[in-house]
């Protein structure tokens, strides 16, 4: 029996929900930056399995009305959910590019503005001197 | 691609990136990566198109983007190599590129 109610903090379960967050923000402002950590987000992954491991001792521990602590939880494991569901399903939805040049074809050649708003030609970097070829990489964007 | 540039030039091959996006859009995304190779303007995605690469509606406000991928295209204009991810966070690593650039005459 408690002398008094002192107001405390449920530190697991709060740090638990920060942790999740954290570990969202963490993959797409740091650890996409490296493929080791990009490609299979296994750092990331692991910052969420202690985030809800600490999300369920805060759970536990809670007395008086759960529905708060409940929430909390729910919430984190569903950032963590959203996580996955983006990295794992959404950047595979891809269209098929059934026809893209293969190996052996001959690609496709084309004039395109550079930075400084000047015309490059694919069979210009070709010819150049020492050329012995270039790598296209096509990309999503700068968003 | 830029820290490996001078490996790729010591095997002759230029990279050059291209995308839908404006000369202006390039030039501030390149200004920010520190990129020295060609960024190119593929405004209304034609060529994007011509190499089936079209990701309809993917980009930015429903943009029509193109959908990763990387070709290594010999002195001939013949495509030696290529890779079309299956995720786009998973692109091609350098080694990979210059590996297949090594058997090129």
């Amino acid at each position: 029996m408690h002398a008094h109610m002192s107001r405390h903090i449920n530190w697991p379960l709060w740090s638990g929900f920060a942790l999740s967050i954290a570990a969202f923000l963490s993959y797409f402002f740091f650890f996409v930056r490296f493929p080791i950590t990009r490609d299979v987000p296994w750092a990331t992954l692991i910052l969420f399995a202690i985030a809800i491991v600490l999300l369920v001792i805060g759970l536990r521990k809670t007395v008086g009305r759960r529905i708060v602590a409940w929430i909390v939880t729910i919430l984190g494991i569903g950032i963590c959910a959203f996580f996955c569901a983006a990295v794992f399903i959404g950047s595979r939805q891809l269209p098929a590019s059934e026809h893209a040049p293969g190996i052996g074809a001959t690609a496709p050649g084309f004039v395109l503005l550079d930075t400084n708003r000047r015309p490059v030609a694919l069979s210009q970097l070709l010819a150049e001197p020492g050329s012995k070829g270039v790598i296209l990489i096509f990309y999503r964007g700068y968003w | 691609m830029e820290e490996h540039l001078t490996e790729f030039r010591a095997a002759g091959i230029q990279p050059v990136a291209i995308s839908v996006d404006t000369p202006d859009e390039s030039r501030d995304l390149s200004k920010k990566a520190g990129y020295t190779f060609p960024l190119l303007s593929d405004r209304d995605a034609e060529t994007i198109r011509r190499y089936d690469l079209l990701h309809k509606g993917a980009g930015e406000h429903g943009r029509d983007i193109a959908r990763p991928a990387e070709f290594l295209v010999d002195r001939n204009g013949v495509v030696r190599w290529r890779n079309l991810t299956g995720d786009f966070r998973v692109r091609a690593r350098p080694e990979q590129i210059l590996d297949a650039a090594r058997t090129m005459p």
